[in-house]
């Protein structure tokens, strides 16, 4: 019944347009309660992002429901969509994310809850138009567009530091993407198309591949983020609310890692050789460093937000050690599970840090602390919270039969082709990972009560027992049987590897 | 029939987590007995059936089921199934999981009556069964790691079950943590048989195993490592986690805060005993390096004594078990490097009986006791408790390997294959558990004689209220019992000297031991007058003799040798100073490691530094700039001035 809707647009519009409508009709004098009007288009979207996995065509690399139409045809600027393997899986967690968004900021979100809607909605399109975008301006239209409904969600709803947090956001992410843009038409001087796939096939030498390279490096590793450039995160998690931390966490974090995908690798693939150890160099200290600073925080918020960090370099590690691989063993095989690893840690660094947020938000919106310190024992006020909290926790800490496992267990494999003391430096999250978060349940969730206010603490309502829920539901139905996931990605990946394998010198 | 034996699998794995998820989600619309009953049922299927397959296996002698339920996923051509593999060792663990975990949910029923997370726990230790079960009958590396990491969790919600202490919920995060040191290795180990094999399946990895024997890798530069020997140390390190080997041993004691019915099924028969089992299993790839066994006998040994040393000062009544659980995994580790690996697997089975008997009966004395733990307060429960006396001593016969009871068979198994082994540290292993054999029985009768016998230690109040508890905590210890006397005289020409397992364990002829000693097998009657003659029977009588002298006929002279050797006391009281080290240098230090890069990477060089100094340049930049702009026409002007005339200047200078 889909089948002839433009579906890319439907998605990327509808809740533009729909988020628009929202504005429009204001907090509670308009024809419509704003929130079930949210809740409504947030719906259709998701709705309408299903059959992009469900009629997807597993057996091409080639992109799928392909939208084209001339935009600025002086410089040769389509409006371009279509989807491959990689992201019908990112838009369909920006779709599903949004919906929760949408519930969980229900009746938490007093101040001008029609505005904090919208914010997300329209944030949602712009996601979405950044995974589907096949023009590269496309995709930096909407890159760069995407930052103004999050610098409005953390600087309105944020918490008492949030200007500099806003401040500190903006630029740094702002910053990265302008050597971005000068790569973007440095390139269209090349191939005379500001088409992404077009770029795939230029061939370009050694020096302009690495300026191009490290553009982009700014660029996404900001987004990612990569250390030494990840500070603006906590920063930003621990003042944005509740939502702004998941879509933070859940959907902004993949874009860089995306444009890794979408751009570095394929375009400039010597170049990605040539400076692989930087990639790995990073991402391994991504994973122990930050594994070890995400262990001293006295925040919640600061400490996932580091352990997003760190399971983002398992990402990019997953992604870039395919030169390794080929270097060490004298083929690719291998390589392709490092890359698709990194895509499986993706979705589920989306969904169980998602959710980890959302168990925060749920405590904070009780007790309006973040301080570790200052709970204790709230699993004797909150049982049925706690078990949600620990659940999380564990798939946070890669428990085998949660969907944190598969990624970091597949870039683990992958990396130990490489180089023993890749495997060796990535797998030490085991330790830490489970140190810091169960370090922290054991001081939030465990012991006595600790305080009157845990003591007065009340446990979740059906509206929180619902999203926690559902994700939980789709945190272990990705642990234990993955596959489906994988089976979408699986020629794109192939293709890649082997189109990232041959150089363009 | 392999296709009913299929299905039958598959649901002897679903029937504990089913009832578990009905348990812990429903607990509280099905009630308390709604929840032991599902429990107890779904557990009970799972005994029942896993004996209908071992019928089949090992009685009727059916060949090995290698069956896949599954695709998990597909990953570069290499596919990760969840599938299981039956064969006489898997049916045999199976046998004994699913027998230990029935005996103690009946006796949860009595233990955990009046505790308010009743359904809780019910659901927890099926989880636990499930998860145990998903271990022992996989066929690939990929679901051996997802039993081994489930029950880590499972052993994780069950130590710190009573949340509140704040004991517990230490010891559940050590516990956690020093597994995920273990599994850290583990990990390591699957993705090198990965790297190298191209497979995670059991059956594909072992028939490439002697292609591989000579593969080197060079791990540091310029120095080249056997993969066989890499891959098994490896492996290994996850072994020494699960199966608490020093010095991954630290978590096993602080366990003792759970409940005492996980203590008898997950830190005395299963769990623990999940590192023997793997290296079991792992035969094939053990046998092609001496230096992984060699390693695994020494550490094996060094855990068998010198955890058994601990057991000797220890007086709470869980704790002096759970040491001697330490040193007996010592034993069947020492059997492991010995290739011994049917007498290590042989010992696996007689001691989850007798261990969990033990640590229901101990259980069983401290509901008398009122939760009172310390059994210098403790005496001459013999005529209070009968049921528990009388099978707490059939336990301890058991453990100190008295001929004729199951622990004799065993263990004596493992001690004549140690002494016959020629693997570098041989010497030293037949050493250790010869005297480990004393000591034992020292500290097993020590506790046996300060419980049972003697002075009634014990205030007034409590000893008024002593009697034994009900049938739910009596019966499984009577149903312990039997095969703590049998299992051992029934199964040791088959397990230890006989081809019991078949294809599931390999021996190379050069170290198989075993072999070697069942020419001199004549049945389990001689092996008991043959036992007598030999120096662990004597050694096991004078532990004993020992015991009853010191803490029965001069209950002083313990004191006065405490007194004269304060410094080893201090020692062993210290646990050999492991914790303590352990807490300054591993847990201090990685926090101070955390907090340092944290403060001085991120807080001063990033942030302050590069972040805001970046900004902070720009703003002084900007503030000196501005002096320019000061909006005074006069300034203006003599800048216009100024510029004219070096304009000028430069004109007529040229």
């Amino acid at each position: 019944m889909f089948s002839d809707l433009p579906l890319l647009s439907l998605i990327i519009w509808l809740p533009i347009f729909g988020g628009l409508l929202v504005l429009v009709n204001g907090d509670d004098r308009g024809l419509f309660k704003s929130r079930s009007l949210s809740l409504v288009i947030a719906l259709a979207t998701f709705i309408l992002s299903i059959p992009l996995y469900t009629q997807f065509d597993s057996g091409t690399h080639l992109m799928q429901f392909q939208e084209l139409s001339p935009w600025i045809s002086t410089f040769n600027i389509n409006y371009h969509l279509g989807v491959d393997g990689i992201s019908v899986p990112l838009i369909l967690l920006t779709t599903f994310t949004t919906v929760l968004v949408v519930i969980a900021g229900w009746e938490v979100i007093k101040f001008k809850p029609s505005q904090y809607m919208a914010a997300f909605l329209i944030m949602e399109g712009l996601m979405n138009g950044v995974f589907a975008s096949l023009d590269s301006i496309l995709f930096y239209v909407f890159w760069e567009a995407m930052l103004i409904p999050m610098f409005i969600v953390i600087g309105v709803w944020g918490g008492a530091n949030r200007v500099y947090a806003t401040i500190k956001f903006f630029l740094y992410t702002f910053l990265g993407s302008v050597f971005m843009l000068i790569a973007l038409i440095y390139m269209y001087y090349q191939a005379d198309s500001f088409a992404i796939l077009d770029f795939h096939n230029l061939q370009i030498g050694i020096t302009a591949q690495i300026l191009i390279f490290l553009a982009f490096l700014i660029a996404f590793a900001v987004k990612v983020p990569m250390f030494p450039v990840h500070t603006w995160l906590p920063d930003a998690h621990v003042e944005a609310p509740t939502g702004g931390s998941v879509i933070l966490a859940a959907i902004m974090l993949k874009m860089g890692a995306y444009g890794f995908l979408r751009f570095s690798l394929p375009i400039v693939p010597d170049a990605s050789h040539e400076l692989d150890w930087l990639m790995i160099t990073l991402s391994l200290i991504a994973v122990v460093y930050i594994g070890f600073v995400a262990l001293a925080q006295q925040d919640m918020k600061k400490l996932i937000a580091y352990s997003s960090i760190a399971h983002m370099g398992f990402v990019t590690l997953g992604f870039f050690i395919v030169y390794a691989i080929y270097n060490n063993t004298g083929s690719y095989s291998g390589a392709i599970m490092g890359i698709e690893g990194g895509i499986v840690q993706m979705i589920s660094h989306g969904l169980v840090s998602g959710a980890m947020f959302l168990c925060v938000g749920v405590m904070y919106d009780r007790m309006h602390s973040r301080q570790i310190g200052d709970y204790g024992g709230v699993v004797n006020t909150m049982p049925i919270f706690a078990a949600f909290m620990v659940f999380f926790a564990m798939a946070n800490a890669g428990l085998p039969g949660t969907s944190g496992f598969v990624g970091e267990f597949m870039v683990i494999l992958a990396a130990f082709k490489a180089n023993f003391w890749f495997a060796f430096l990535a797998a030490t999250t085991l330790i830490l990972g489970a140190a810091y978060t169960l370090w922290m349940v054991k001081r939030v969730i465990f012991g006595d009560v600790s305080n009157d206010n845990v003591a007065k603490l009340t446990d979740i309502n059906n509206r929180e027992f619902l999203i926690l829920g559902v994700l939980a539901v789709g945190v272990l139905a990705l642990g234990i049987y993955p596959a489906p996931l994988l089976e979408v990605m699986h020629a794109t990946v192939a293709n890649l590897v082997e189109h990232i394998a041959v150089s363009k010198l | 029939m392999t296709e009913t034996i299929q299905k039958i699998n598959i649901v002897i794995v679903l029937a504990p987590l089913l009832a578990a998820i009905i348990a812990g989600l429903f607990g509280r619309k099905i009630g308390r007995a709604g929840a032991h009953w599902v429990t107890n049922i779904g557990v009970a299927i799972s005994f029942v059936l896993s004996l209908v397959v071992y019928n089949h296996l090992v009685s009727n002698g059916a060949e090995a089921i290698n069956q896949s339920v599954y695709t998990w996923l597909i990953s570069d051509g290499i596919r990760f199934e969840i599938g299981f593999l039956i064969d006489n060792l898997t049916a045999m663990m199976m046998v004994v999981v699913t027998f230990v975990s029935l005996m103690v949910h009946i006796y949860t029923i009595g233990y955990m009556k009046d505790d308010p997370g009743y359904q809780r726990f019910f659901s927890y230790i099926s989880l636990f069964t499930f998860s145990m079960l998903m271990l022992v009958m996989a066929n690939n590396f990929l679901q051996l790691f997802f039993g081994w990491e489930a029950v880590g969790l499972v052993s994780y919600l069950l130590i710190g079950f009573w949340y509140k202490k704040e004991t517990a919920i230490y010891a559940n995060l050590k516990a956690f943590l020093v597994n995920r040191v273990g599994d850290f290795g583990f990990l390591l180990g699957i993705a090198a048989v990965l790297m190298y094999f191209n497979t995670l399946d059991y059956a594909a990895v072992f028939s490439n195993v002697e292609m591989h024997k000579d593969l080197t890798a060079s791990l540091i530069p310029g120095t080249e490592w056997n993969v066989i020997t890499v891959i098994c140390i490896l492996l290994f390190i996850g072994a020494m986690g699960k199966s608490a080997q020093v010095p991954l041993h630290v978590w096993l004691p602080d366990s003792m805060e759970g409940p005492t019915p996980i203590s008898a099924l997950i830190h005395a028969a299963t769990m623990v005993t999940a590192g023997i089992y793997m290296v079991a299993r792992m035969s094939p790839l053990y046998e092609y390096s001496e230096t992984a066994l060699s390693f695994v006998l020494v550490i094996g040994a060094i855990t068998a004594l010198f955890m058994g040393f601990l057991g000797l000062i220890q007086n709470d009544i869980k704790r002096v078990v759970a040491y001697s659980t330490l040193s007996q995994l010592g034993y069947m580790t020492v059997a492991l490097g010995a290739s011994a690996y049917a007498a290590g697997i042989f010992h696996l089975m007689t001691h989850a009986f007798f261990k969990a008997l033990l640590f229901l009966a101990a259980g069983s004395v401290i509901i008398a006791m009122h939760h009172e733990q310390d059994i210098r307060k403790m005496g001459g429960l013999k005529k209070y408790l009968p049921i528990t006396w009388i099978t707490s001593l059939i336990g301890s016969l058991a453990l100190i390997g008295a001929p004729g009871f199951a622990g004799f068979y065993s263990k004596d198994s493992i001690i004549e294959a140690v002494g016959l082994s020629n693997l570098p540290g041989s010497g030293f292993a037949y050493a250790c558990v010869l005297m480990g054999v004393f000591v034992t029985a020292l500290y097993s009768f020590r506790m046996y004689f300060l419980v049972f016998h003697g002075k009634e230690r014990m205030d007034e109040h409590t000893r008024s209220h002593l009697h034994e508890p009900s049938k739910v905590v009596t019966v499984p210890l009577i149903l312990l019992a039997i095969p703590s006397v049998l299992a051992g005289a029934v199964m040791v020409g088959d397990m230890s000297f006989g081809n019991y397992f078949g294809e599931a364990i390999f021996v190379l002829p050069q170290h198989d031991v075993l072999a070697e000693l069942a020419k001199d097998f004549d049945g389990w009657f001689s092996m008991i007058i043959h036992g007598m003659t030999m120096p662990p029977f004597w050694l096991a009588l004078g532990g004993v003799l020992t015991a009853w002298f010191l803490y029965l006929v001069k209950p002083e002279l313990p004191g006065k040798i405490k007194a004269n050797f304060n410094w080893l006391y201090t020692l062993l009281d210290n646990k050999y100073y492991a914790d303590i080290f352990n807490d300054w240098f591993f847990a201090g230090g990685t926090r101070g490691i955390g907090r340092n890069l944290w403060q001085f990477g991120d807080v001063k060089i990033i942030d302050g530094f590069m972040v805001n100094g970046t900004a902070r340049t720009i703003g002084w930049f900007s503030s000196m700039i501005r002096h320019v702009q000061s909006g005074y026409l006069y300034h203006y002007a003599f800048a216009m001035i100024f510029g004219l005339l070096l304009l000028f200047g430069l004109f007529v200078l040229d």
